[in-house]
């Protein structure tokens, strides 16, 4: 029992370590992922701008940009990192190992984690930097309990997301395609999920990441505090709660499917 | 010694009722501890099947399959414990990592110190004939470097059983050998560990394993030791025919009374068709030669020669391997 606790912890160390050693051998991809989103952002800004709307706005929009990289992160670099890893038999290795497949998801999660934090922490120093990003941080825990909250419900389904890779490579690419838009929409990536119609507020509330930006907003160019924003805390804890043992489930369940199907190990499905 | 690795009327089959396959029919193998033993027959006859059933990536449809006394789909995670797999073909790891950050990552998996990881890491390198790669980046190795490092990786747990599913695919001769002497000696000095193995290559059943089952459209058709095998061949006459053409369709000989099976290997190179005849009587073989000559084809040698391992397949078959991987493509 405390070996294989061991051994799984060794291994969501050691797919950490691969994650972020792989992640920044190349340092210029390193400026490409810092760098590239504040034209994504300038572009907002200025547009709020020129509307007049304030300038807590261009705060709304740097807080987006900075959190959409970990969204970015959890769809393309931890749901289809399995399709991946299919493709090149490693998926194959870690299926013989004696290990928990959660492990190495735990792994590529924190690695993940880590290699965006690097990348969102510079979108957030030179956008705050550049666009005067108007700052009203009351309660430095309450906005950091949020964001960790939000990290954890975020890669929480990024987990999920995973399993649904494992068996469905290219289809569940896809899906990730579809996704990545829309999310960015509906979570309001760049303007308060406030304004957007009602229906589509209520679509919002099932992605993780509307509460999670809504509440560092609140907290950090709002203001607020944990007695405004206790609702998104309980929100993420219960997006965290049900998305992990989801991912397990389904997880195992796809690995299931796949022995009894014989596609777990079929590259180019 | 007891049987280390054992299937019970194993079958597998792919697709719905319409377009059933079936991968293996009734397969029951068993393996001894400290066995080199393998699996030879032509691509699509089942060897890959029954690998993944045996290592836990596959469920079998119906029958039991055991290794080290653990059953294969209630006990995965003990088998697990001790197994390995190294397929050909597939090099597991990240191309952006050096050879030896990729073997301190797969021997994680196993749980292995660091200490332990880095040092079994650098005497397989070096064993191997790898170790001045071991700071490239995985990316930049050859094929067959790829293939040095996907054993070590199988090997780095220093498991009880390794499975090798065909493991030296698309390898030049050199490599191949020396990942073949490599295994031989791990398993009969070393480790004294045991082996199952895949192939198509009759050289390397016949090198390395201690007994070979020769399978076809999944099942089972013979399993004794190489020289046995071959053995019961002595007596029936066996010749190498080469013609001068790659263009025809040989089947007709097939019709020549006393034929028991034969294979073809066409080298576009050279022009030339290599025929491997066997035959209930040495006459037979003039008669060969006579109806390649009315076909309007030039003989340009008929020697008999002794029994390979391809040869109990034809023997069992009617076929070589290439003309049963055409008729199952077909």
């Amino acid at each position: 029992m405390l070996d294989d606790l061991v051994r799984n912890l060794r291994v969501a160390y050691a797919r950490l370590w691969v994650r972020v050693k792989g992640g920044n051998r190349e340092p210029e991809w390193l400026i490409f992922d810092m760098f590239l989103p504040i034209f994504t952002l300038s572009a907002y800004v200025y547009l709020y701008k020129m509307l007049g709307v304030g300038a807590e706005f261009a705060g709304f929009v740097v807080i987006g940009g900075t959190m959409l990289a970990f969204w970015t992160n959890v769809l393309w670099n931890m749901s289809a990192q399995f399709y991946w890893e299919k493709e090149t038999g490693t998926l194959e290795a870690y299926l013989v190992a004696p290990i928990s497949r959660m492990a190495i998801l735990l792994g590529m999660a924190l690695g993940g984690f880590v290699n965006t934090t690097l990348r969102a922490v510079a979108i957030l120093t030179v956008g705050s930097l550049i666009f005067q990003v108007p700052i009203a941080l009351n309660e430095p825990f309450t906005a950091l309990l949020i964001f960790f909250l939000t990290i954890a419900a975020l890669y929480s389904l990024g987990m999920l997301f995973a399993s649904l890779f494992l068996l469905y490579g290219r289809e569940a690419w896809h899906t990730a395609s579809l996704l990545q838009e829309p999310v960015q929409f509906i979570s309001g990536s760049f303007y308060p999920v406030r304004y957007l119609p009602t229906l589509l507020q209520l679509l919002a509330s099932l992605v993780p990441l509307t509460f999670g930006l809504d509440g560092i907003r609140r907290t950090a160019i709002s203001g607020e505090g944990i007695a405004q924003v206790w609702p998104h805390v309980i929100a993420l804890i219960v997006f965290t709660l049900i998305l992990l043992p989801l991912a397990k489930l389904a997880l195992n369940f796809m690995e299931n499917l796949g022995k009894k199907e014989g596609r777990l190990t079929l590259r180019w499905q | 010694m007891p049987d280390y690795v054992e299937t019970i009327n194993l079958c597998r089959t792919f697709g719905k009722k319409k377009e059933l396959v079936k991968a293996l029919d009734e397969v029951s193998i068993s393996i001894k501890e400290g066995e080199i033993f393998g699996l030879l027959g032509p691509n699509g006859a089942g060897k890959t099947t029954l690998i993944k059933i045996l290592t836990t990536l596959l469920l079998p449809t119906r029958g039991e399959a055991y290794v080290a006394d653990f059953n294969v789909v209630k006990e995965a995670d003990r088998v697990r414990k001790i197994i390995n797999l190294v397929s050909g073909g597939e090099t597991p790891g990240y191309g952006i990592l050096s050879v030896k950050e990729n073997l301190w990552f797969f021997s994680q998996l196993y749980g292995l110190p660091s200490s332990v990881a880095k040092e079994r890491s650098k005497r397989l390198m070096a064993d191997l004939d790898f170790e001045q790669y071991a700071n490239t980046r995985m990316s930049k190795l050859s094929t067959g470097y790829k293939q040095r490092m996907s054993l070590a990786r199988g090997l780095l747990s220093d498991p009880k059983i390794l499975f090798l599913d065909e493991p030296t695919l698309g390898l030049d001769v050199l490599t191949a050998k020396k990942l073949r002497n490599y295994v031989i000696d791990w398993a009969k000095r070393e480790r004294k560990g045991t082996v199952l193995l895949t192939t198509h290559y009759m050289i390397e059943a016949d090198e390395m394993c201690d007994r070979v089952a020769i399978i076809s459209n999944g099942k089972i058709l013979a399993c004794d030791s190489p020289q046995v095998l071959k053995e019961d061949l002595r007596r029936t006459p066996i010749a190498k025919i080469e013609v001068s053409s790659i263009q025809i369709d040989f089947s007709f000989i097939e019709k020549v009374k006393g034929i028991i099976g034969y294979s073809e290997t066409r080298n576009i190179q050279t022009g030339v068709t290599h025929l491997r005849v066997m035959v209930d009587d040495r006459r037979v073989f003039a008669e060969i030669e006579s109806k390649l000559t009315e076909a309007k084809l030039k003989v340009l040698s008929v020697n008999e020669t002794e029994p390979t391992l391809e040869d109990v397949y034809i023997r069992l078959v009617g076929k070589g391997f290439e003309e049963a991987e055409e008729k199952a493509h077909a």
